[in-house]
């Protein structure tokens, strides 16, 4: 019998599958369903620092355009009762989905500025979550802000959390920085217990008839898996924290590559999407198959066991890693 | 439990009662009593329990008739019954009141009284409403105050159980039902304590059961039905002693004692005033003011009208009284005299001579009207009416508020008489209706009245438009109660707010301050610089008044803050900061306890972001060192040009100038007439942004001119020699139109008269290939255009229409060379309504009568000072009329039935003169082809003929003078009924119905915004499944009333649903075809609205995704194709191509639901999906039958 089991930000997961930030968490069945296929943790949506002040200005705008200008309609609207226009909608979710499942749960925060806004961190603890992810969320557009200035600005922000929280707490990241490991280093020096490599923004797209900018989000590919792989890798066993691995995780033997680059855990949401909450099962299934199959005990076993520092060659994971793959593809297209 | 200090209005206060009292409340939204059914529907939503602790059943029926019919099922199967209403409604309710009268059945009515439209149609307050029911046998019981409105609720409610007499319960509409003032509020023991739970129990006993069966509503014939009417009698006799009673025990709770008669002045008076409502509390304290200077005033205030207690009057006055002078809010052509005055003189009358009189000789009576339409009654009218009675011979029947120079009726009074409390302050704030004045100064009265020992007061005055809308907000505020329901008086207010600077070139702000009182301006202009920015007429008054002045740019530290447009709580920190009512720092304190307050439940941002602008506020706020001398050559805008015809700048000007109340009588039309085409005097300039068109880009389609809502965007085509003179910005290119070779085309702007929707904008198809982000239409700041593009509109005017013969307007873009002869209304900016009835005015205006319902379209359609409905260059446009809100289906057929009568005459006529008018002139105007424009001017060439030889023949032939007066019916004329869903669906839903299966050729549009919008988003049977609306405050949990379906059912009505901003060429079509169908025809128009929650520039996009979802399907239904073998239903629209949630959670009416209760949104919307899907099955089905059945009596084959 193998032992799929492992441990992520201190919690004890009875494997390495876990649900990433998606609509999944949205609905207590759906957590209920995925937890049935075998999933060992999920991850909540993402509450979003942006939504919420969106939210809360919008409604607070459409209640008042138009009003007390003319005499028969002071106002459009019934005076509602209340709006879960803040946090407190996503707080009772937890709490709904904590006592529905006995899988760890970990809150999702979405954020960018410092502000008061990182007092919802503190009552994403209080509602039970387990742990919290620090999904941190910006497109720099601004030509005056410097990497240094905005980098400060992610370490100032866990640091900020962490002081609000005793609940581990991990930091999901875009690829997009200079310096990746310094950084990530920083991080964990702020607070981070770890890192969840890598977001994947909405990419706009453009529609040549209309001549329209028109967002767009497409699930996935195994593909995308590469990205994150190559940096688990080279973080693994070099930062003090706990490494997940998201983007591209479609099969059982995407878990068992993540898990031999170093990723403690690997979160999937594209592929419960495309195929239902029952791909958990056959994922799980064959991570068990190829272990049986080729003798491997235990998740822990093979944890880490092809990042930088376990490889035979460690600058396969840096520049030449580029080259080779590079000449291996000029190859290809010479031999059609 | 102790009782609240309030600060609430009139509506509230009623409601608040009537609510806790009630097992059953029937609603129907009407101005100005809205807002209580509003609140009913909303604390039942919130399960709210009344006095006896379970929560009322409120239920919104289809009229103010249905309402009343519910209201007597409820009370006839033992209910505690209300519902509220005011006006035509009240005239609506009237059957069923003799009904529940009759029946000796308890119920209140509270009503707003406002005035019943006579020559025009009002919704501000008067007794005529009222006084129509008076006869009913309701007991009709007066309040004249937020307070007594209140108290006077639980009196009625009270006393109808007691009593068994129904009773209607009135306060004056807007004046009492929206005046803010300081209430004590009553607890739910006090209103059990007054409710008599035996007489409740006998009311339930006599309740309609089968477990006790009786009959009511027998039909009674000669032999018996005047006894039995005179059996009623002893209950309207101990009625009054009822009243008095519960007026007693109320007394004894709160120590506020009322009379049916309140007598207050002097105890020797020799003069007194009799009347009801608001009115009363100026009179008395008018008489409390002289008494205090010697006179011998009083004033009897009329709480129970019916029954009139004869006996409790006289005794009520006092012994010494020799001149009585009784005002009535009410008009009655013809009368011998108004009602409350008859009632008087009557009584007077027999008590003198029946004994029971306390004085000795009987008091000369005289009587008067004042306040119609809500009509300022102040002190200085209030002592006219006194002074009369002193002169040697008091003039009767006199007016008071107004100058009468037609029929002399009214006094003389002096506007500058005041009786001020000097302990009292008194502010004028003017605002726009979008920076949110109004909503600060109502929390600011709130915050006086709550926080502070001061009484409060506040009155918002409100414009007539709905788009750049000026308000102006009147406070009082001081130790003593504040018992002065009329404005505040011009030199009265030691603070004047003006929150936007461009009014002081249009309007007398300053009118209203005092000597030495504090003048607040946002302005754009700094405390340096502000001074040489202003009029010479405020600098002039600045001096001479000697005011404080400051200024703040109020926009600027909105925007620093995140609160745009709305600087409202930017204001009202100036005004604590300034007037000194509370420390500043406690100020500071309320304003942001008071934010949390209003806005906490709508987020943490919004809260914050309003604190922000409080806290940036004072280090902008500037003192202003006033200069000694006035400097500025800036002169006060004339209110219309000087170039504007006589009616317009002499009457319609002095109402835009907000002096409507000096023009004396004779200057008004006798009969409610009004010239068309007078918007386009009133230059409003509201826009801070307009179009601008670049013709390089631009390919002449004419979406932009179809979709804009005020018909400020025009196309032209025209000989390029006319551009001679043009102005040197004026712009043109090459015109595109095959029909009209060799041209030239202009779009042009009216940059005075465009409000800044930027339709258009969203519209506009062609797109910088270079540069996408430019189109062919782009927005751009207004004021640097202004002057040079209203000498570019100015000359775009002068050249000609394109000639309509020379085109067919079935294409959108043809249809754009077609003059709207709609333009410019007061309509709300981005209108998802006006777009469609342009397109009416502008395919059809030129031979069209418009039926229109009450509503937002009777509104920007007909409300005064100035008009949009237009003419064409040949003086031809629509010709309007607003009948009711139910009839004007009806409205519209009768108008139909004349055309077509006359016309059949007149054809007589022709064929009887036949051999004096000559073969060929017959023939044509008898075969002549009417069916596009072409063919109408032919035909009007041909009348114009006929009318010249009818002239010649007129002395010896009788019926050419009879021809000469009808002969124009000989041109075809289309009747176009409009409406919104209220009207369509509801409440004129049973005459429409009607209409449409009369077959007549009438037209008929529904403006379907999905809600009453006019009276602020109440929801109707068109009112989506899932979507938020006023009494649906839980969300509509029943879909939509498929009308369109229901028409199809007849099989002869032509039918199209049309969504312009999915399709406009789809909607020209139906509007074409409507028509030209020679049958009833009915086109129901998705209407984006400002009710939906949605930014109004997306109106256009939120159609387009309506149709997409299958929400709104376009789709035609021609019953002229059955005849050509086709199926007559074509759907327009493809299958749902998104779901339903794409588009309505892009709406606040929907997305609320979510926020509020999110498992009830989602269970709605999962059923508004179905709907969506089960409908477009059955239309797809629909639109699938086969009808290639020929009639057989043509030859064809039936299969």
């Amino acid at each position: 019998m193998v032992d799929l089991s492992t441990t992520y930000l201190g919690l004890q997961l009875k494997n390495p599958l876990v649900v990433s930030a998606s609509p999944f968490s949205k609905k207590v069945d759906t957590i209920r369903k995925l937890e049935d296929a075998g999933v060992s943790a999920v991850v909540m949506y993402s509450l979003f620092e942006e939504q919420i002040v969106h939210e809360s200005l919008a409604l607070d705008h459409f209640l008042s355009q138009g009003t007390e200008s003319f005499a028969e309609a002071l106002t459009y609207f019934p005076d509602l009762d209340h709006y879960n226009v803040g946090p407190e909608s996503y707080l009772e979710l937890i709490q709904k989905i904590k006592a529905a499942v006995s899988i760890p749960v970990i809150g999702s925060l979405n954020g960018i500025s410092s502000g008061g806004w990182v007092d919802y961190a503190r009552k994403i603890e209080q509602a039970g979550a387990d742990a919290l992810e620090l999904n941190i969320y910006f497109i720099p557009a601004s030509l005056d802000i410097s990497s240094q200035e905005l980098e400060q600005t992610y370490v100032d922000l866990v640091a900020d959390v962490r002081r609000q929280i005793h609940i581990p707490l991990a930091v999901k990241l875009s690829p997009y920085f200079t310096a990746l490991p310094q950084f990530a280093r920083r991080l964990v020096q702020a607070g981070a217990n770890g890192l969840v490599l890598f977001n994947r923004f909405y990419q706009p797209d453009l529609d040549i008839e209309t001549l329209e900018v028109v967002p767009n989000l497409v699930l996935s590919s195994p593909d995308e898996l590469r990205l994150p792989l190559r940096w688990i890798a080279m973080l693994y066993g070099r930062v003090q924290a706990d490494l997940a691995l998201t983007s591209g995780v479609h099969s059982g033997r995407d878990v068992i590559k993540a898990a031999m680059a170093g990723a403690s855990v690997s979160m999937a949401a594209s592929a419960f999407i495309a195929n239902g909450p029952g791909k958990a099962a056959e994922m799980l299934e064959e991570i068990k198959q190829w272990m049986e199959e080729y003798e491997y005990d235990s998740i822990k076993q093979m944890l880490g066991s092809m990042s930088q520092k376990a490889v035979a060659e460690p600058a396969v994971f840096e520049r030449a890693n580029y080259m080779k793959v590079l000449s291996s593809f000029d190859n290809r297209m010479r031999g059609l | 439990m102790p009782r609240e200090m309030v600060t609430i209005d009139a509506n509230e206060a009623t409601a608040y009662v009537a609510y806790r009292l009630s097992e059953v409340i029937a609603i129907y939204p009407i101005t100005p009593s809205s807002g209580m059914g509003e609140l009913s529907d909303a604390w039942s939503a919130a399960n709210i329990p009344n006095a006896w602790g379970t929560v009322p059943t409120v239920m919104e029926m289809q009229s103010e008739g249905g309402a009343a019919g519910a209201v007597h099922g409820a009370i006839q199967t033992g209910a505690l019954t209300t519902t509220f209403t005011a006006s035509q409604g009240l005239l609506l309710m009237i059957p069923n009141m003799y009904k529940i009268a009759g029946e000796l059945t308890p119920a209140v009515l509270h009503v707003t009284a406002r005035t019943v439209a006579t020559h025009a149609l009002s919704i501000f307050g008067d007794h005529s409403d009222v006084m129509a029911t008076r006869q009913t046998g309701f007991a009709l019981l007066a309040s004249r105050s937020v307070q007594e409105a209140q108290d006077m609720a639980l009196i009625a409610h009270a006393a109808t159980v007691r009593s068994r007499i129904p009773f209607l319960h009135f306060f004056d509409g807007f004046r009492t039902s929206h005046e803010v003032n300081k209430i004590e509020q009553l607890t739910v023991e006090d209103m059990l304590a007054l409710m008599d739970e035996k007489a409740i129990a006998e009311h339930r006993a006599r309740a309609l059961s089968p477990d006790h069966p009786v009959v009511r509503g027998t039909a009674q014939n000669p032999d018996v039905f005047f006894q039995a009417r005179e059996t009623c009698n002893p209950y309207y006799n101990a009625c009054p002693g009822i009243v008095q009673q519960v007026m007693d025990e109320f007394a004894r709770l709160t120590g506020r004692q009322y009379h049916l008669f309140d007598y207050a002045g002097a105890a020797d008076a020799e003069r007194v005033i009799i009347l009801m409502g608001s009115g009363a509390e100026t009179a008395e304290e008018t008489a409390k003011f002289l008494n205090a200077r010697g006179e011998k005033l009083g004033v009897v205030t009329v709480h129970l009208y019916r029954p009139f207690d004869a006996r409790a009057l006289v005794k009520a006055l006092p012994a010494t009284v020799k001149h009585i002078t009784v005002l009535d809010r009410t008009k009655e052509p013809g009368a011998a005299g108004e009602p409350l005055y008859k009632d008087v003189v009557t009584a007077i009358n027999e008590a003198v001579s029946g004994g029971f009189a306390p004085f000795k000789t009987a008091p000369s009576i005289t009587c008067g009207r004042y306040g119609l339409s809500s009509k300022e009654f102040t002190p200085a009218m209030a002592k006219a009416v006194f002074d009369e009675m002193a002169a040697p011979q008091p003039r009767s029947h006199f007016t008071v508020g107004i100058h009468d120079d037609l029929s002399a009726t009214s006094l003389t009074y002096d506007p500058a008489f005041s009786i001020a409390n000097p302990k009292t302050v008194r502010c004028v704030f003017f605002g726009l209706g979008a920076d949110g004045t109004v909503g600060a100064n109502k929390n600011s009265i709130k915050i006086i009245g709550e926080e502070t020992n001061n009484y409060a007061q506040g009155y918002f005055v409100y414009d007539s438009k709905k788009s750049g809308s000026v308000t102006i907000s009147h406070l009082r505020f001081g130790p003593d109660p504040v018992r002065a329901p009329y404005l505040i008086g011009q030199g009265d207010a030691q603070f004047v707010g003006c929150h936007q600077f461009t009014f002081l070139e249009r309007l007398d702000v300053l009118k209203y301050a005092a000597e030495g009182a504090v003048f607040l301006l946002n302005s754009m202009y700094g405390p340096e610089e502000v001074w040489d920015h202003l009029p010479r007429e405020v600098q002039q008054q600045i001096i001479a008044k000697k005011l404080k002045f400051y200024v703040i740019d109020a926009y600027e530290v909105a925007a620093k803050t995140g609160m745009g447009g709305r600087i409202n709580t930017i204001m009202q920190t100036c005004f604590f900061a300034i007037s000194g009512v509370l420390p500043r720092e406690e100020a500071i304190e309320q304003i942001k306890y008071s934010i949390k307050k209003t806005y906490g439940k709508r987020g943490e941002a919004v809260v914050q972001k309003n604190f922000e602008a409080v806290d940036h506020t004072l280090a902008n706020l500037h003192e202003v060192k006033v200069p000694a001398a006035v400097t500025s050559t800036i002169r006060m805008r004339d209110a219309v040009p000087a170039n504007a015809p006589e009616f317009v700048r002499e009457v319609l000007g002095g109402m835009i100038a907000n002096q409507g109340d000096d023009l004396p009588v004779s200057k008004l039309p006798v009969d409610g007439t009004f010239p068309t085409a007078t918007t386009q005097w009133e230059k409003r300039n509201i826009a801070l942004e307009i179009p601008v068109w670049e013709p390089d880009l631009c390919i002449q389609c004419g979406k932009c001119s179809f979709v804009c809502p005020h018909a400020v965007i025009r196309q032209k085509v025209y000989d390029p020699k006319l551009l001679a003179g043009a102005p040197e910005t004026f712009k043109s290119t090459e015109a595109k139109f095959k029909e009209i070779p060799g041209m030239r085309f202009t779009i042009q702007v009216a940059p005075e008269d465009c409000t800044g929707c930027a339709l258009c904008v969203e519209a506009c198809p062609a797109k910088d290939k270079t540069q996408v982000g430019r189109k062919a239409i782009n927005m751009a700041p207004q004021p640097p255009l202004r002057a040079a593009e209203s000498k570019n509109w100015e000359f775009f005017l002068t050249l000609p229409d394109a000639d309509r013969s020379l085109f067919e307007p079935t294409t959108v873009k043809n249809s754009q060379l077609l003059r709207p002869l709609f333009e410019f209304s007061g309509a709300c900016s981005g209108c998802g309504e006006t777009p469609y009835v342009k397109l009416v005015s502008q395919l059809f205006g030129d031979r069209t009568i418009v039926a229109n319902a009450t509503g937002c379209s009777s509104i920007y359609g007909g409300n005064l000072p100035t008009t949009p409905w237009a003419v064409n260059h040949e003086g031809r446009g629509p010709a309007w009329a607003n009948s009711l809100f139910e009839d004007n289906a009806e409205f519209g057929l009768g108008m139909r039935l004349t055309l077509d009568k006359q016309q059949e005459y007149a054809v007589e006529l022709v064929n009887a003169l036949a051999p004096q008018l000559g073969d060929v002139l017959v023939e044509g105007l008898l075969k002549a082809d009417q069916s596009n424009d072409a063919g109408i001017r032919a035909q009007r060439e041909r009348v114009e003929a006929l009318k010249k030889k009818l002239t010649a023949l007129e002395k010896k032939e009788p019926r050419a003078r009879t021809l000469l007066t009808i002969a124009d019916a000989l041109v075809k004329k289309s009747v176009w009924i409009i409406g919104g869903d209220g009207w369509a669906y509801d409440i004129g839903y049973g005459g429409l119905d009607h209409v449409l299966a009369s077959g007549r050729n009438v037209n008929v549009l529904v403006l379907d915004t999905e809600v009453y919008s006019n009276t602020g988003g109440q929801s109707s049977k068109s009112t989506p499944r899932a979507a938020v609306a006023k009494f649906a405050a839980k969300g509509k949990g029943l879909p939509k009333k498929d009308l369109g379906m229901i028409a199809m059912a007849y099989g002869y009505v032509y039918i199209a649903k049309v969504a312009m901003g999915a399709s406009d060429q789809q909607t020209l079509r139906a509007f074409l075809e409507a028509d030209a169908y020679e049958g009833p025809s009915l086109i129901i128009a998705y209407s984006h609205c400002i009710n939906h929650g949605i930014d109004m520039q997306k109106g256009l996009e939120q159609q387009k995704l309506a149709v997409q979802s299958g929400f709104w399907p376009l789709y035609r239904y021609n019953p002229a194709l059955i005849d050509e073998g086709k199926n007559p239903l074509i759907i327009d629209s493809k299958e749902p191509t998104i779901p339903l949630e794409e588009y309505a959670y892009k709406e606040n009416r929907y997305r609320m639901l979510l926020q509020s209760d999110e498992a009830r949104a989602e269970a709605l919307m999962k059923a508004a999906r179905e709907d969506v899907k089960k409908r477009w099955e059955l239309y797809r089905q629909m639109a699938a039958i086969e009808y290639n059945m020929r009639n057989p009596e043509n030859g064809g084959d039936q299969k």
